[in-house]
């Protein structure tokens, strides 16, 4: 076959294209971990959460997360009897230290949060170089190398779970300690909570118990009108959280 | 334009990282390097690898379902090197107010004191044993409620 210019012209790109491929190579997250046979989420049961902040201070150091910043939190609402629609929430230090005595009628209760780990997550699709993204496990990642520090995602997470790191000057959140989920380890705040109010969960595992408490019990995710096909699945969460 | 369109082919090449697309629109390499992190909190399965003695007091209570670092801390290093690492001694007047201070807000079935009524300025290890918190009572010193039932 004669190699016209204009055939020259028609595989130049699809060389360039193969030849990418070739040099990317398959990087796993781990030796034996399979990203296609996951999808992570994670389970709050609420009437569980005693705030003690121990999931908060496991977040920081496991992740080394900047004082004063937070990729997971905990909210104490409280519902006055009269003001149903208008809940009183407080998160002093993100719950870091517990919260002070409140000894008040109507409805109290604590709320951890965290990133939703959301399957059409807003903050990816406004980020404009793809330097974060949803793994093909499920888990809503930041590429620090690549990240600007633009702050478009920051803005456009609905449940306000991402910052701007002040020492890297890049976007965080929560990465659902994947560097632990990978190894075969529950995420820190899970591994530290005390009551079992938090749970790691992987819905590609037919044995995984979630399975089970799903059926089971009413669950919800944080403001489904936004639909995100958010992850994290809370067990009796009151009308009034936001 | 030959020339021109192999300058691109070969900037682009130079520019966009290898793995750019391999999952997504996104550096796939990215992916190994953050499960690369090491860990800080080794885990409850590996803390109870050696301190069988501690599981079985644990056994005997309520705190069995509180995972070791939740009140020593991540341990990772600890368990990496337990001969030249050591666990810090804790304090309990904080550590136990952390889950048992009474607040509105926690599960109304949670055990909650007021510390300050509770322990009359006493630390709660002068009482209770952390791994396994339940008070043992001899029968003549059982409340006289308790001892009808």
């Amino acid at each position: 076959m004669d190699i016209t210019r204009r055939r020259l012209l028609m595989l130049l790109p699809a060389a360039a294209v193969a030849w990418n491929y070739v040099q990317a190579g398959t990087p796993e997250a781990s030796p034996n971990y399979k990203l296609t046979e996951h999808w992570w989420a994670m389970l709050i049961d609420i009437p569980k959460c005693i705030g003690c902040g121990s999931c908060v201070r496991a977040c920081a150091e496991e992740n080394d997360v900047p004082e004063g910043y937070y990729r997971t939190w905990i909210e104490r609402y409280h519902v006055a009897d009269w003001k149903i629609e208008k809940p009183e929430v407080e998160s002093p230090n993100g719950g870091k230290q517990g919260f002070p005595p409140n000894e008040i009628g109507g409805k109290n209760f604590f709320v951890p949060k965290l990133c939703n780990h959301c399957v059409d997550s807003p903050c990816t699709q406004v980020c404009p170089v793809g330097a974060t993204f949803v793994t093909p496990d499920g888990v809503v990642l930041v590429d620090k190398s690549y990240c600007l520090g633009c702050r478009y995602c920051v803005q456009a997470c609905p449940y306000g779970c991402r910052f701007i790191n002040p020492k890297t000057n890049t976007a965080e959140k929560c990465t659902l300690c994947y560097h632990r989920i990978t190894k075969g380890l529950t995420t820190a705040c899970c591994e530290v909570c005390p009551s079992g109010a938090r749970q790691l969960a992987d819905l590609k595992n037919p044995k995984d118990p979630i399975h089970e408490f799903l059926k089971t019990h009413t669950v919800q995710v944080l403001k489904p009108h936004m639909a995100t096909g958010a992850k994290v699945f809370y067990n009796g969460m009151d009308g009034s959280v936001r | 334009m030959l020339i021109a369109l192999v300058a691109f082919v070969v900037l682009r090449a130079a520019v966009v990282p290898r793995s750019f697309g391999q999952y997504g629109h996104y550096r796939g390499a990215a992916i190994p390097e953050i499960a690369a992190r090491p860990i800080a909190f080794a885990g409850h399965d590996t803390c109870e690898a050696c301190h069988t003695d501690v599981v079985d007091q644990k056994k005997q209570g309520k705190h069995i379902v509180v995972p070791c670092e939740a009140c020593h801390g991540a341990q990772a290093r600890h368990a990496d090197d337990p001969a030249s690492v050591t666990p810090p001694k804790l304090d309990t007047a904080v550590l136990c107010s952390r889950c048992h201070e009474a607040n509105s807000a926690k599960p109304k079935a949670f055990p909650q004191v007021a510390t300050a009524d509770h322990s009359g300025g006493l630390t709660c290890d002068t009482c209770h044993q952390p791994h396994r918190p339940k008070i043992d009572m001899q029968p003549e010193t059982k409340p006289a409620t308790e001892a009808k039932k």
